[in-house]
């Protein structure tokens, strides 16, 4: 299908943005583009006017200070893939990246369009829920900062208002004791995932502390599993699969007893690689 | 101003272009339907299916996943460029071949996606092949004669160089 007819303007500023979703109650930004087209040419949505970001400056990059990770929200997914300071001190991005989309698209999505978007079955949600990671916004009174966890609200939901525009995201440096594992189930790789796990941890003596599962494509949001973290870092792989408590519901993928028994499966995957040495 | 239609100029496999163009018109529908350019394929027209791949200033992207406004002064290489200046001349014999195409329908996408693997050098795997291409659809041959003529390709290319 072809999209419905919308106006197109380009923003010259973060202010400008901001301004322009004040006037246009309909508007939507355009970042990457890799979500929200698609939706514009099946007509799940149909704007009025899209505001493109793209040539806003300062708002892609990535950089390390003081112990925090900046990436700035119209980072490519494919700058952030080959970013050596994410490698570095985000290694959990690094490992989700190569799993989100193709090539195609991770050369025209951005990171904060798909933090923005919080689809649902989406790695880099999970990511940032699992770093404990945190969210610029711009709106009409100015900047603020919102924690991963108020972030996701709901389906598609987030703490984002009718005028905010979502910046950067910041997420903590990896140290020497940072673990950190993620495995997803797909029926064709770079799809949405069936079922995913994002996980980090601090290593402490031989087992874990701080464990953090976000799992995703299992509910309206990435979704923290709180006992089988406590049961992970206690350092019983049996027994964290055991109290997973998630509770999914059947989609088109597959159904939720499918998809409870893989979140099990894909567990023991991120158990492993969580309990490696870090290289 | 807000606008429905806008100007751009841009090139387009090395020839420069002025067009209006309406705001929700895909870049895909743009080279297809104003260029004359019917290389690229619409499949899906949600990013899933790969037909419509071409080239943004040097690197692939879905054409039916950004818009033509988007584009204005931007360089785009579509498979009648990269055809005519003979960059992926030796994929194109491959896939005839070792019948890596039946319908055909797959196939720019597929030989973009594949020389924007090709381009970085060396011999990838057959997985890191499978892995490149796994963002287009065929529904005919199914992949692994694509993967064997791409694989053949790579080896050829980096036995001429060494």
């Amino acid at each position: 299908m072809k999209p419905a007819l919308f106006a197109y303007k380009r923003a010259r500023s973060l202010a400008e943005a901001v301004a322009l979703l004040g006037e246009h109650t309909d508007a939507r930004l355009l970042a990457g583009g890799q979500s929200l087209i698609a939706t514009l040419n099946m007509r799940l949505s149909a704007p009025s006017l899209l505001i493109d970001i793209n040539g806003i400056g300062g708002l892609d990059g990535i950089a390390h200070k003081g112990g925090t990770v900046e990436i700035g929200a119209l980072t490519r997914h494919a700058q952030a893939e080959r970013s050596e300071i994410i490698a570095r001190h985000v290694p959990l991005i690094a490992r989700a990246m190569p799993h989100i989309g193709h090539a195609a698209i991770r050369n025209r999505g951005t990171l904060g369009g798909s933090i923005a978007f919080a689809d649902p079955a989406a790695e880099l949600p999970a990511c940032l829920v699992a770093l404990d990671g945190e969210v610029d916004a711009t709106g009409p009174e100015g900047a603020r900062t919102i924690k991963a966890q108020d972030f996701f609200k709901g389906l598609f939901e987030t703490a984002l208002g009718p005028q905010d525009v979502l910046t950067a995201i910041r997420l903590p440096a990896a140290t020497a004791e940072t673990r950190v594992g993620f495995a997803e189930l797909v029926r064709r790789h770079g799809d949405y995932a069936i079922v995913g796990l994002a996980a980090s941890a601090r290593a402490d003596g031989k087992g874990l502390a701080d464990v953090r599962l976000a799992f995703f494509g299992v509910g309206a949001t990435a979704l923290r599993a709180k006992k089988a973290e406590a049961a992970l870092a206690s350092g019983n792989v049996d027994a964290a699969v055991a109290a997973l408590d998630l509770d999914p519901h059947d989609d088109v993928q597959a159904t939720a007893a499918v998809k409870k028994h893989l979140a099990g499966v894909i567990l023991r995957r991120v158990a492993k690689q969580l309990l490696e040495a870090r290289p | 101003m807000i606008d429905f239609a806008l100007d751009i100029s841009l090139t387009v496999n090395g020839e420069p272009v002025r067009e209006r163009v309406e705001a929700r018109k895909t870049l895909v529908d743009f080279l297809r339907e104003d260029l004359c350019l019917t290389g690229s394929h619409v499949g899906c027209e949600h990013g899933v299916c790969g037909a419509c791949t071409v080239r943004v200033n040097g690197e692939i992207v879905r054409g039916c996943l950004m818009l033509a406004v988007q584009c204005d002064g931007a360089k785009i290489e579509t498979i009648e460029g990269l055809s005519d200046s003979g960059e992926v001349a030796d994929l194109q014999t491959a896939f005839e071949q070792r019948n890596a195409l039946q319908c055909g329908y797959c196939t720019p996408g597929m030989i973009a996606a594949a020389q924007d693997l090709l381009k970085r050098g060396g011999v990838p795997s057959r997985d890191e092949i499978r892995e490149h291409l796994s963002g287009n659809y065929c529904r005919c041959t199914g992949y692994h004669a694509i993967v064997d003529a791409v694989e053949s390709v790579a080896q050829a290319r980096a036995g001429g160089k060494a």
